[in-house]
């Protein structure tokens, strides 16, 4: 026989003899298993986040903030200043053939988490009428829109998931004031996690006078270069203009990297508990099967085909495992909704999501430490001298 | 009686040595992260509450990025049981750039020294930060990481706050060093504090006169609670609003807005249970089953069978405990290095749930080969069958 059907035939033997040791081969599969599902399960929850933020920010949109400022929350533009951005020739116009802009203020407020007291930070943000038509994509999905000049907020779909308090009706009292609420709104993106409310009614509540930030809509994409440089260049003014989408992936990137390493740390201590148990098993699984090696060996099958046999024993376990793993964190965690700290110091609220690349990544860690349980038991059946393995 | 059976236990163990390693290795492993994991989970799930506290902060009630005016001081120290009040203002500078950042406070400087004993700087530098308009002091860490001595100038890009010329590049005089009181304080001497003087002189009109969040001391940690809810109770309807709570809940506050993970911690650390609890589940039957006629042998010599159950039970304890105190020792050297402002530490609550979760386990993994090395018959298992 060649070594090519030797390694065929004693692979499948030895595959079809794995139901035999069943036990011992469940711990490959829950060790594994384990491992893939705690892996999948935290980077779907960076893989979510990193959906929310990317979905928002158009590249047709760019937004324009205080020079020097590190997001919304940190910038701050006078009345002139946000004039004077709008009038930029760059800038489409609307039906009524004003520019379609908005300046918007953001300012922090502290809501209770459902079933929690102590407050998290979530956004409120003071818009400009246009804001809705520079944003098609947020749908009212209850209620009514706000009413200039009242003290009324919408709020966001995923505030209202992950925070108490904010059913259509309800009032929230901020700074000595109470808000309605009138309203409710999907966008699909970050600014599901904030309430919105009319810009000057915010800059009154809360003693503001300018805005954070003027989001523009672009005659078209390739007029960003010259609006920003019209705007940088202009002395009156001290701003950093950044289409949408390039401010967004900015502003998750600390978020993201932090989930990433938290993530990766507990993966390699998992997998290295991981790892021993299947060193454990393999190594036991051939110290059963000693007596049929050595057999093997007698009747002249080298031991490329022993290393192969036991090899695929444990990747085969092995990627059982990752499918078992993986299985069980789509099934718990896919579309799980949470919310975490996001750009702004504020609440962004977002769903895991397990996607086809994270279960490829958990399945190439499975069969990583399937190669290294299976590969030390492996060389040790092959080296064992046939005499001695035949006894048993 | 354990001094008489203890050896008889660990030659178990040590039958076959490698499996025995690598079992310990993996438990280890899930220690290390059921250790580390309960200790994030017990500080998110705790309140700090305000049993005897000294120190409270009073913030906005909207939000603590939402400066509180300096008006409210004297009316703050007016309450009863108050001792010292001072504010603080955070600055958002960055050194040079932007991945060296650290916290720095904009001061009032005697106010500081009043509420935070626990800084010991030299006379004569305290004095200097009081009198120097444009001083600063920085924490021992902070002057040991930048090599920085007293009299440099450090320039400060803040991100926060426009100076009236439009810059927002802040120049700081270095006048003091300070360092914590105590080992716990010192690890925590990582930030700076900048004279409110300049700070409030130079900044745009419209913010001038912003105090940020105050801290107040009290002389009777008892009573914090009333004093915490007699100063909101004075701002009550007014346009600044305030929120007081114990300083341990306010830093608290900052890891609680990392999210509700308190279920995914509890989820992560029920599947590595879960694994460990199979991993060392099939170890041990696979070392009973391996014992069998030996374990004949040990009942021949006149051992009850309460005890052979005993015997394998002891083992599977022995295994388990010393994996997690294994485990455990690693975690609590990973937790040394979690920054101090993060108290994330393996307290005794964490070793104790560490502990049950061993004792259960060991039960969980031993009981079942426990029950059958107790029900061996003698004949059967010498001749084999």
């Amino acid at each position: 026989m060649s070594t090519l059907t030797q390694i065929r035939e004693i692979v499948l033997m030895n595959l079809r003899s794995i139901p035999q040791r069943m036990g011992a081969s469940l711990v490959i599969v829950i060790g594994i298993g384990g491992v893939v599902g705690v892996l999948v399960a935290m980077l779907s929850m960076s893989a979510g986040l990193d959906k929310t933020l990317t979905a928002t920010g158009n590249p047709d949109r760019a937004i324009i903030l205080r020079g020097g400022s590190n997001g919304e929350l940190a910038s701050f533009l006078d009345r002139a200043s946000s004039t004077l951005i709008k009038q930029d020739p760059a800038i489409a116009r609307a039906d009524d053939d004003l520019p379609l802009a908005s300046g918007e203020l953001i300012v922090i407020t502290e809501v209770p988490r459902r079933g929690d007291t102590s407050g998290a930070n979530v956004s409120l943000r003071g818009v400009e009428p246009k804001a809705f038509i520079l944003r098609p994509e947020v749908r009212l999905t209850e209620g009514r829109l706000f009413r200039p000049g009242l003290r009324e907020l919408i709020v966001g779909d995923g505030a209202y998931r992950e925070f108490g308090g904010l059913d259509v009706g309800a009032k929230l009292k901020f700074r000595g004031s109470y808000w309605t609420v009138v309203g409710r709104f999907k966008t699909g993106d970050a600014h599901d996690s904030e309430l919105w409310a009319d810009l000057e009614t915010a800059q009154g509540a809360f003693g503001r006078s300018g805005v954070s930030s003027v989001l523009v809509r672009l005659t078209s994409r390739d007029a960003f270069d010259s609006l920003k440089k019209r705007l940088t260049e202009n002395p009156q003014l001290s701003v950093d203009v950044q289409t949408e989408r390039e401010f967004f992936s900015a502003q998750s990137a600390g978020t993201t990297r932090i989930i990433r390493w938290v993530t990766t740390a507990v993966t390699i201590i998992m997998a290295i508990g991981a790892l021993f148990g299947a060193l454990n098993t393999m190594f036991s699984a051939v110290s059963s099967r000693t007596a049929e090696i050595g057999t093997l060996r007698a009747l002249g099958f080298g031991s490329a085909p022993v290393i192969a046999s036991v090899m695929a024993e444990a990747m085969a376990l092995s990627v059982l495992g990752g499918l078992l793993g993986a299985g069980i964190a789509y099934g718990v965690f896919n579309g799980y909704s949470v919310s975490t700290l996001g750009g702004n110091f504020t609440q962004v609220a977002f769903n895991f999501a397990v996607t086809p690349q994270l279960v490829m990544q958990g399945l190439v860690w499975a069969l990583t430490i399937g190669f290294i349980g299976g590969l030390f038991p492996a060389v040790r059946a092959a080296r064992l001298p046939v005499t001695q393995a035949l006894r048993g | 009686m354990i001094a008489k059976y203890f050896p008889l236990v660990w030659g178990g163990l040590m039958r076959k040595k490698t499996r025995t390693t690598f079992t310990l290795l993996a438990l280890m492993a899930a220690f290390v992260l059921i250790g580390l994991l309960q200790a994030v989970n017990s500080v998110l799930s705790g309140g700090a509450g305000f049993l005897g506290v000294n120190r409270l902060i009073t913030q906005a009630k909207t939000s603590f990025t939402q400066p509180l005016p300096m008006r409210m001081l004297p009316q703050i120290e007016a309450v009863p049981g108050v001792d010292f009040v001072s504010h603080s203002q955070f600055f958002g500078g960055v050194y040079q750039d932007a991945r060296n950042f650290f916290p720095q406070f904009a001061v009032n400087p005697q106010r500081l020294y009043d509420t935070y004993p626990e800084w010991v700087l030299p006379e004569s530098q305290r004095r200097a930060f009081i009198s120097t308009q444009d001083g600063a002091i920085a924490g021992k860490l902070l002057a040991d990481k930048y090599g920085w001595k007293v009299g440099d100038i450090i320039p400060l890009n803040s991100f926060i706050w426009t100076k009236t010329d439009g810059s927002r590049v802040w120049e700081w005089r270095l006048v003091g060093i300070f360092d914590g009181r105590d080992e716990e304080w010192s690890k925590r001497a990582n930030l700076m504090y900048l004279n409110y003087g300049q700070f409030d002189e130079a900044r745009v009109a419209g913010a001038k006169g912003l105090a940020g969040v105050f801290v107040v001391s009290v002389n009777d940690p008892m009573q914090s609670e009333r004093i915490a809810a007699q100063i909101d109770r004075k701002f009550e309807n007014s346009p600044d609003e305030t929120k007081s709570q114990s300083e341990q809940e306010f830093q608290l506050g900052f890891l609680k807005q990392l999210g509700n993970i308190g279920f995914i911690l509890n989820a992560i650390s029920g599947a590595v249970f879960f694994t460990i609890l199979i991993l060392t589940g099939y170890t041990m039957s696979q070392a009973v089953r391996e014992r069998v006629p030996e374990l004949a042998v040990l009942k021949c010599l006149g051992f009850t069978d309460r005890t052979v159950l005993g015997l394998v039970l002891a083992e599977s304890l022995l295994l388990c405990l010393l994996g997690a105190l294994l485990g455990m020792l690693m975690a609590s050297v990973i937790s040394l290095g979690i920054p101090p402002e993060y108290p994330i530490t393996t307290s005794p609550g964490v070793w104790l749930f560490a502990g049950g979760a061993a004792v259960f386990l060991a039960l969980a993994v031993g009981l079942p080969p426990a029950l059958h090395a107790m029900r061996i018959r003698i004949v059967d298992a010498l001749a084999g069958r």
